[in-house]
């Protein structure tokens, strides 16, 4: 089966992200695949060892985000691309989708597509859909087991209150939950295989479209308020004490 | 604002997700400073008494669907309803509880009416009839105003953000049967069956959260029945450990919460993770025990009302963020916490 999975290049999760002159700053934290999708690949990595076929990884970004794409290679995807085009610095994430679905039908004869569940810069959640929809594709999202069988794929959705158990025929999307397992990491040959891995980069032009209409704006990032917490450290002689020191302090505050 | 509110009730089985209350809730303020009239639209099995329901909270409309391609959901048949309504209704805004069927119809919603989505927003405004939406982004360390140039505007509004409007059972109304869209030979997703969590009080929604981390596997005191090899121990002690966190949530009707360290470490299941990479939650009371305070961990709750932090390290990083800490054993200043609450609350 050939897979094609979708990643983002974002700020390390323990980066410390502020907005300094009116622009998102995050130190010298690094640039990283986005933990979310680390469990697509993952996800992709285990449907293609018992299917067959390739797994594409796909970003859209700077130039920079071939390090994410290598990531990706050294896990064990067989190729990456890169999608960059100036055109696309402000888009949204239907504008995204368009792009990823124009790129998926260049990539060609293409059966699943994978999503991380969010990306934890803009924590939107809603790319891994939109691109399904735009491709005409069923949306299993959320996937926390993910089997094929006799051309079918079978999926356990997560959802607030259980699980959700779908079957389908390909061409599908997903998008993957934590519970698929722990990612592997990459291995020391997917490391040197990826480090010398040429990543072609399409742009608007190769994939035969315009740029796509942005309708979502940031007017504005800023920081949040600061929260003043005076914290009171509650002492005592025995655990007795400060219980009811503790106890007595939390009813005040008519939380409970 | 030139058209109407539609609002999207999420329920399971006719039980509406309480989020969804508190979509309401933000359509109502929207309607207050912005004007509009506010229709609700329920989905699924058991949608009309739903949509009964919500006339009560002073909504103009209400709409619902219980055609049996809609009895399970599925994305697709779904959102061709919400698309129908809002076509006819000329909808403005769209608004979404922020759950998983919330966002992926927003986002469905969003392409299918040429719209923009603006997910799980905590604040809403109305300035020169356009929408401004505040919404946190990397992990709650930034806010993002954001607007939408296109018709309709789709949010989803973030759980515990906006508040359920006061019911006034006065108001009532009759709700509008609509009809599906798609045809079930033309819905390619089959549901096959389904398994409900065990997990209790949900902890999106929990008013009070008690979150243990590794802290919770190392108490000195116990003995792991014989025959069990480290790994198990060290399981069995964390199990022990989340069973006195569970006595005293049970006793405040709480949520039970964990860093990612116990979830990997096999202590309890992923339900429970809090953080970045777990539930985004926002309790009016977070006591966190054995917890360090991970950046990862924090974005995850730093909104609480009041953070109260038990661990050994006084150097631990959630004391940072608490109202109040205690530096000590988890399993000395627990179990007396627990039955001082008892004594306090007469349970
Ligand atoms: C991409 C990414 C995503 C992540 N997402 C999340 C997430 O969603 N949620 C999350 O929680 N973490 C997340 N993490 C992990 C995070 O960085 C921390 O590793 C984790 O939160 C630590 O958990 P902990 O506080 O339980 O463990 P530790 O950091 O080991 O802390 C244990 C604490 O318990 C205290 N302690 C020990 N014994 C006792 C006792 N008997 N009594 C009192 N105190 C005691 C210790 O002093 C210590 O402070 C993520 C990491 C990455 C890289
Ligand atoms: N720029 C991008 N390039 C490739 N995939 C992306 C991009 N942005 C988002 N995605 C995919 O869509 C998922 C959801 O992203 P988002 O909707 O931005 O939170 C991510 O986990 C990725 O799998």
């Amino acid at each position: 089966m050939n897979i094609v999975v979708c990643v983002k290049q974002v700020p390390d999760s323990a980066a410390k992200v502020v907005v300094e002159g009116g622009r998102v700053s995050w130190g010298d934290a690094p640039l990283v695949l986005n933990p979310w999708d680390e469990y697509a690949v993952e996800a992709a990595l285990l449907l293609q060892e018992a299917a067959g076929g390739d797994v594409t990884v796909l970003s859209v970004g700077g130039e920079s985000a071939k390090e994410a794409l290598k990531t990706a290679l050294a896990m064990g995807c067989s190729q990456a691309i890169l999608i960059s085009d100036p055109a696309l610095d402000a888009a949204d994430s239907q504008a995204i989708a368009r792009v990823l679905c124009a790129a998926i039908k260049k990539v060609g004869g293409v059966e699943a597509a994978f999503f991380g569940r969010q990306a934890i810069d803009g924590d939107m959640g809603v790319t891994g859909v939109q691109t399904a929809h735009l491709l005409g594709w069923p949306m299993l999202g959320l996937a926390a087991r993910v089997e094929f069988e006799n051309g079918k794929l079978r999926v356990e959705r997560s959802f607030e209150e259980g699980r959700q158990i779908v079957e389908c025929q390909l061409p599908a999307a997903l998008s993957i939950s934590k519970d698929i397992g722990e990612p592997r990491y990459p291995s020391f040959m997917g490391i040197r295989k990826a480090s010398r891995a040429e990543i072609p980069t399409w742009d608007l032009a190769a994939l035969g479209i315009e740029a796509p209409v942005s309708v979502v704006r940031w007017p504005e990032v800023f920081n949040p308020p600061v929260r003043e917490v005076k914290t009171e450290m509650i002492e005592g002689g025995s655990p007795q004490e400060i219980a009811e020191k503790l106890v007595a302090k939390i009813l005040e505050e008519k939380v409970l | 604002m030139n058209g109407k509110i539609l609002v999207i009730i999420d329920h399971f089985k006719g039980e509406a997700l309480p989020a969804s209350w508190e979509a309401v809730g933000a359509a109502s303020e929207l309607a207050r400073s912005g004007g509009g009239q506010i229709a609700v639209l329920v989905l699924g099995a058991e949608s009309k008494p739903l949509a009964e329901q919500v006339f009560q909270f002073g909504v103009q409309e209400a709409y619902y669907c219980d055609d049996p391609t809609l009895t399970d959901y599925r994305p697709s048949p779904y959102a061709a309803v919400v698309a129908s309504v809002a076509r006819k209704l000329s909808a403005a805004v769209l608004l979404f509880p922020t759950t998983v069927r919330g966002r992926e119809l927003a986002a469905l919603s969003a392409v299918e009416l040429g719209g923009g989505v603006m997910p799980d927003v905590t604040e809403l405004e109305v300035s020169d009839g356009k929408i401004l939406a505040t919404r946190p982004v990397y992990a709650g360390k930034l806010l993002a105003r954001v607007v939408c140039e296109a018709t309709p505007a789709v949010i989803t509004t973030r759980v515990r953000a906006f508040k359920k409007p006061a019911a006034d059972p006065a108001h009532g109304g009759e709700p509008v049967r609509v009809e599906a869209v798609i045809p079930e030979e033309d819905i390619r997703v089959k549901v096959a069956g389904y398994t409900r969590s065990e997990t209790g009080v949900s902890l999106s929604d929990a008013n009070v959260i008690i979150s243990g981390g590794r802290g919770v596997s190392n108490n000195p005191e116990l003995s792991p029945p014989a025959g069990m090899d480290e790994k198990q121990a060290e399981i069995w002690r964390a199990q022990q450990g989340f069973k006195m966190i569970g006595e005293l949530a049970a006793l405040l009707g709480a949520a039970v919460g964990a860093s990612r360290a116990a979830v990997d470490a096999g202590y309890i299941p992923y339900e429970h993770q809090v953080g970045q990479t777990g539930k985004i939650v926002s309790p009016d009371l977070y006591i966190a025990c054995g917890i360090s305070g991970a950046i990862q961990h924090l974005a995850g709750m730093r909104s609480s009302k009041v953070i109260v932090a038990i661990n050994k390290d006084p150097e631990a990083p959630i004391f940072k963020l608490a109202r109040f800490g205690v530096v000590g054993d988890i399993y000395k200043i627990v179990p007396a916490l627990t039955d001082e609450f008892h004594k306090r609350l007469g349970k």
